[in-house]
């Protein structure tokens, strides 16, 4: 990172269902990474996981927020949704593995890599539920060699 | 390949991102399933696909894409065009089918997304 971040931190709202709307914390994390010159791989890993994060609370929660803090060379994103928790993170953690409804599939959602394309993309990733409550899931974006040539986006 | 030669290739017509008709693309894909184009989707990469709602001009712009082209004359919303043109990305629609475009596009030379992800078995990569 060629300059600090400005110091940043904003709570978005998630509805679940509102696919329309799904989208605002990752689309203004982007911009405000472009704005300041980060590097398009940094900026691009950022908005995936943000995205993914911000349509799983979507697709499984009746509501959430996507907070967004960012200082310094990091970016941290984190997520908390009030919905039905997750029984067992270590299947949810697999690709391919969903319950995602039939409605989300249809809108091209839902096909089981959130969890895995968050983890690859952060570069510390944190997932706590609790069934009937809601689940928590804390992401850290630090910079990257790889960054700078804008190529894979976190491969 | 420019976003203008893949628009005469396809027979498209253009809804919205004119000012992004010079923009060149290096790869394509063709997909319906947004989960897997967040996973697999890079920068600079076409998007072919018969999804026209919001959410894909929105993955698009996320990712890096260059442009989305929608097939079999399937149109998105007013919304979706709204925030394409906003985004500077070009939108186009197709009458052929999404096998239709890509064939097209391979047959000249456009290349696809080598997906390269561990979970997939071998012979896919």
């Amino acid at each position: 990172m060629v300059t600090p971040l400005k110091s940043f931190s904003h709570s978005y709202p998630v509805l679940g269902g509102a696919y329309y709307l799904a989208g605002r914390a990752a689309s203004d994390a982007k911009r405000r990474l472009g704005e300041q010159q980060a590097p398009a791989g940094f900026a691009r890993r950022v908005a995936i996981a943000t995205y993914e994060a911000e349509m799983n609370i979507c697709i499984h929660a009746i509501s959430g927020e996507v907070v967004i803090v960012m200082e310094g060379e990091r970016v941290e994103v984190v997520a908390n949704d009030r919905g039905p928790g997750i029984a067992d993170i270590a299947l949810a953690m697999t690709s391919g593995y969903s319950t995602a409804s039939d409605k989300a599939r249809a809108m091209g959602f839902g096909a089981g890599l959130g969890f895995a394309n968050m983890q690859r993309c952060a570069d510390r990733f944190h997932i706590r539920s609790r069934i009937g409550a809601g689940t928590n899931v804390k992401m850290t974006f630090l910079p990257r060699p790889e960054d700078e040539e804008g190529g894979a986006p976190c491969s | 390949m420019r976003v203008s030669d893949i628009a005469a290739v396809l027979g498209a017509e253009m809804l919205a991102g004119r000012s992004g008709l010079i923009r060149d693309v290096p790869s394509a894909g063709g997909c319906d399933i947004i989960s897997d184009l967040l996973f697999f989707g890079k920068p600079g990469m076409l998007l072919l696909t018969g999804l026209t709602q919001l959410s894909v001009v929105r993955t698009a712009h996320l990712l890096d894409l260059s442009g989305i082209v929608f097939v079999r004359g399937k149109r998105p919303d007013e919304g979706a065009i709204e925030l394409a043109e906003s985004l500077g990305l070009p939108l186009l629609v197709s009458p052929l089918s999404l096998y239709d475009c890509c064939g097209r596009l391979y047959a000249r030379g456009l290349p696809g997304v080598i997906p390269g992800a561990p979970h997939l078995p071998a012979e896919c990569a």
